[in-house]
């Protein structure tokens, strides 16, 4: 006989599962936690090298001589800038064009759903201008793109300038192998979507009108960003996280590195410098809030430079922000031209996209890497506890309970709770997940009506409302349904709700490991322990604080501590509220899938738990 | 007193009379030496085997060698120059048609005058070996062909990426070094060359020349097996490396040589020690009928015909001695009956093995295993599901 069809050794097995559970879960969930946290520690960690073998390890010896010329472009920008008011268009082009590129415009508008808070416009306009140069000998088959925003007021002009200088410099070299891009593009993120839907061809997003470009040059190979906001930097920071958590290939990483040491320019990763000392406490500290910044910004989604939205096309590009802080060492305009310039020649040698390094890794620090094989064990980990849970309640499913008082007790057991008591809780949680998405950009006007309130705020506090409102439903829905409410009958609910979650989360960790990651971290136990059995207020209250707003709320405090700005409760509170609005604006404007995920998906989930504390 | 001053003379008139004719003897003798030596003509196959811009070296180090063959004397007619990729014309070279070989751009060792049989995607095992072995399609150009005869002496210069036993062609296909020994051994049994040097320079080149199995082959490789040969140097300039060591050091060694140089193989082997490789070069004797001390570089790097001037009439009518060995060889050969190779070596692939006609008792293991079967079994269920079973 099998082992599982055995009787006696089926009841053996999973006596051991029932009496071992909780212990195992807890296990699971504190290893989960430790293993995430020791991938931080450096001796767990790999050393990053350059897996591409065409940009090998020889360095040419860069020669871009003109900075201080490149600094005089970015004065002239801003003047123009601030004549015009807005992006020097005209101007831009004139330039461009002597210095023999093949110059297009681009103009864009956007319908934003409701105006964001900084900058309060409902439609943005703007013009994207960009420079081609093509390649002297080869085919117009491949380009590399380097650009610069256009920022209103006096930031990222020394960005333009050098931008300009870098091309004039190009322009007088023969070994270019593909064309290379020059692009200025108005109002940060949103140009950027348009220029590349424009490019491409492509309709990702509605509300969109452009006038498709007219020049092209071939298909992008890789992008690199330029934010330079001063004459002199003391560091250089790189910005990887991008559209959706997705990062570039590692190697673009390794090579501004490589660069960064051949030069003798510091380089930092969200913002921090590395430190030697692994072995101690503070060396360790400082890993790991270096790859639980990178864990926070991935996680949200968010692009976190223009080069953020390049990445959806399978265009490896990384920004690069120049800092200038107190040290006393400072890096010229012209060691920065030397690095972008070696590295857009290494990226010239390239012959295939970068394919041959990782594209999930975590970074604790500039040097150091964690592949997608070493961190999602700890993921695992935590998907174990809900399986167990399963398991757990399919065992007791399939048992008949114990005849106890008298035989009249067991009339219950044998018919499975009717299919409308479980289907019923799924629905209506889910029409509440669908009104979270839809109502609070659909009924701003009605809210501006009635409350004087500004649209933004609108929108946010519908959402607050909607999602608190969703805490009342398992008072209602049991009005709906009548003579239900057996044992049996929340155990099958938890029993599609624990597996409902496993895919779920499952499936978000594979695209956005730290999305997954911070989610599951909070809803892996409320959703193990939570029965009807428990008393109520206290796990109420556990479970409000487990669930998926909170976390966002959590993240945000983590965020402003690790970023070294620590703010205080009603300054986190109003950051919260920004940063849900930024959510539905990022999904409306450029496609993340944060925001439908978590109203959709995720908070119906954690409602159906929410069902079964409240189960009678 | 007469008669002692009667002795010198006669002697010194006889060394005066005798002289001429020891003279002549002397000339008959190096005559007889002209035809001794094996080969008649050289020729040179000379392959790249990678493309893409960072293996800029590759190409620079073959054209290096061809350009040290051709100096020596070699002519275009008679190498085959294979080169899988084109760095001259390359977008990304800052320095269109040429190919530097020394930093600071000291020899351009691309020209007018480089003559490339093989290239692009034409370099592949298959046209390789067929260049070696001659079955090319009859269509082929004379310029891509090796026609070679039993009394060349053929250089053979392998470069690129490889490995342990392989050689990687244009970054899809390999040759293995077992298919290298066959056609080496195809072109002996084809009476195509007399005397062969294969210089190979890849990371665990030796592994390459394992296997030969064919008379008259000298082979030297840069690095042994498990060992990485390794580039020279990086041009800042260009931004590749330019040259492989073994071959830089080759090259320096080569152009010291002229045509007239009477340098041999001994100091070839010389040739880039591990302090300036950082890998061991290797070479292979033990296949080559001369002592490697006696074979002259010029041999096979350089087509150098033998003149010598002479006042003096030399009488060819008699047959000439040749060497002993070489004639026992000779004989050898011609005596033996030359058969092709069997195409079905029937009883290698079908194992009679002749049928046992008594029996024999189990193995041991399988007993054991079967008693232990049993024994759990019984365990378990009890002796009464003995009935069960008999």
């Amino acid at each position: 006989m099998g082992l599982l069809s055995d009787p006696n050794r089926r009841k053996a097995i999973t006596s051991l599962l029932t009496r071992l559970n909780t212990p195992i879960c807890v296990v699971c969930y504190l290893a989960g936690i430790a293993w995430f946290m020791g991938l931080a520690f450096e001796p767990f960690t790999l050393r990053t090298y350059m897996s591409e073998n065409a940009m090998g390890s020889t360095m040419v010896e860069e020669r871009f001589p003109s900075g201080e010329r490149a600094l005089a472009t970015a004065r002239e920008f801003a003047a123009h800038k601030k004549k015009v008011g807005g992006m020097p268009v005209d101007w831009l082009v004139k330039t461009m064009r002597a210095q023999g590129l093949e110059v297009f415009t681009q103009s864009f508008s956007r319908n934003l759903p409701f105006p964001d808070e900084s900058k309060e416009r409902f439609v943005v306009r703007g013009t994207n201008v960009y420079g081609i140069l093509r390649a002297p000998r080869a085919p117009r088959t491949e380009a590399l793109v380097l650009s610069a925003p256009c920022s209103p007021g006096n930031s990222n002009n020394q960005a333009v300038g050098l931008l300009l200088g870098l091309a004039q410099y190009f322009r007088s070299q023969i070994y270019w192998a593909k064309d290379i891009i020059f692009l200025v593009n108005e109002h940060d993120l949103i140009g950027v979507q348009a220029w590349l839907e424009g490019y491409h061809h492509t309709n990702i997003t509605e509300n969109c009108r452009i006038t498709s470009s007219l020049g092209r040059a071939g298909s992008i190979q890789a992008a690199l960003s330029l934010e330079l906001n001063s004459d002199v930097v003391t560091s250089l920071d790189l910005v990887l996280e991008g559209l959706n958590g997705q990062l570039p290939n590692l190697d673009l990483a390794n090579l501004f590195h490589a660069f960064c040491q051949k030069l003798g320019i510091l380089c930092t990763i969200q913002g921090k410098l590395q430190r030697s000392d692994w072995d101690t406490v503070e060396g360790y500290t400082h890993s790991a809030q270096t790859m639980l910044l990178m864990v926070l910004k991935q996680a949200s989604g968010r692009p976190w430079g223009e080069h953020g939205l390049f990445l959806r096309y399978h265009i490896e590009a990384a920004s690069i922000r120049g800092v200038n802080s107190f040290r006393q060492y400072k890096t010229d305009a012209t060691s920065i031209g030397r690095l972008f310039e070696g590295m857009v020649r290494k990226l010239n040698n390239l012959l295939e996209r970068l394919h041959q390094s990782y594209f999930f890794y975590l970074m604790p620090s500039l040097t150091r890497f964690v592949s997608i094989g070493y961190y999602m064990p700890a993921f695992g980990l935590l998907t174990t506890i809900l399986l167990l849970r399963a398991l757990d309640l399919w065992v007791h499913l399939g048992t008949p309970t114990p005849v106890t008082e008298d035989g009249v007790g067991e009339g219950e057991s044998p018919s499975s709770p009717g299919l409308l008591s479980v289907l019923t809780p799924v629905v209506i949680s889910h029409l509440t997940g669908v009104a979270l998405y839809t109502l609070p950009v659909l009924s701003q006007e009605m809210a501006v009506e009635h409350f004087p309130v500004s649209e933004t705020e609108a929108v946010v506090l519908t959402a607050i409302a909607i999602y608190t409102a969703g805490l009342a439903l398992p008072h209602n829905t049991h009005r709906l349904i009548s003579g239900e409410g057996t044992e049996q009958g929340w155990r099958v609910l938890k029993l599609v709700a624990l597996l409902y979650l496993a895919v779920l989360l499952g499936c978000t960790a594979l695209i956005n490991f730290s999305l997954g990651f911070i989610l599951a971290v909070t809803l892996v136990p409320a959703a193990a322990c939570v029965t009807p059995h428990v008393p109520k207020a206290l796990s109420a209250v556990a479970m409000v604080l487990l669930s998926p707003g909170c976390t966002i709320l959590y993240c945000v405090f983590l965020f402003q501590e690790l970023q070294e700005v620590p703010v205080s409760l009603a300054e986190g509170w109003m950051l919260f509220l920004s940063v849900i609005s930024q959510g539905i604006l990022d999904h409306a404007l450029y496609g993340s899938l944060v925001y439908p995920l978590l109203a959709l998906l995720v908070y119906p989930c954690w409602l159906l738990f929410w069902n079964i504390l409240f189960w009678k | 007193m007469a008669k002692f001053l009667f002795v010198t003379i006669c002697t010194v008139a006889n060394l005066f009379a005798f002289l001429p004719v020891i003279h002549g003897n002397n000339f008959e003798t190096k005559a007889t030496q002209f035809f001794s030596s094996g080969h008649t003509n050289n020729w040179a196959v000379l392959v790249c085997t990678s493309r893409f811009w960072f293996n800029y070296r590759h190409v620079a180090n073959v054209l290096s060698v061809y350009r040290s063959v051709k100096r020596l004397g070699i002519p275009d007619s008679h190498i085959v120059l294979m080169l899988a990729d084109d760095m001259a014309c390359n977008h990304r070279n800052p320095k269109p048609a040429t190919v530097f070989s020394h930093k600071n751009m000291e020899l351009n060792v691309y020209g007018d005058d480089v003559e490339v049989d093989y290239r692009g995607y034409e370099v592949t095992v298959e046209n390789f070996l067929r260049v070696l072995t001659g079955r090319l399609p009859p269509s082929t150009p004379r310029s891509k062909r090796l026609l070679s005869d039993d009394r060349s002496n053929i250089l053979i210069y392998l470069t690129g990426h490889g490995g342990n036993g392989f050689l990687k062609f244009q970054d899809s296909e390999e040759i293995s070094n077992v298919e290298l020994a066959d056609a080496f051994e195809q072109m002996w049994q084809k009476r195509r060359y007399n005397e062969l040097l294969f210089i190979i320079d890849t990371c665990q080149g030796a592994s390459m020349y394992e296997r030969f199995y064919s008379p008259n082959i000298m082979a030297l490789a840069s690095s042994q097996v498990g060992e990485d040969s390794l580039s020279h140097q990086p041009d800042l300039a260009i931004g590749v490396h330019l040259m492989d060591r073994y071959t830089f050091y080759l090259l320096e060694f080569l152009e010291d040589i002229h045509p007239a140089s009477q340098a041999n193989m001994n100091d070839l082997f010389k040739v880039c020690p591990k302090s300036q490789c950082v890998s061991t070069p290797g070479h292979r004797t033990d296949l080559f009928l001369r002592d490697p001390g006696s074979v002259l570089i010029t041999d096979f790097f350089g087509s150098v015909r033998k003149v010598e001037i002479t006042r003096e009439a030399i009488n060819l009518t008699n047959p000439t001695e040749l060497p002993q060995d070489l004639t026992s060889l000779r004989n050898e050969l011609k005596s033996e009956a030359l058969f092709y190779v069997d195409q079905l070596p029937v009883a290698d692939i079908i194992h009679q093995k002749p049928k046992q006609k008594d029996w024999h008792p189990p193995d041991g293991f399988i007993l054991g295993l079967w008693s232990l079967i049993l024994l759990v079994f019984f365990k378990t269920y009890g002796i009464k599901h003995l009935k069960h079973i008999f």
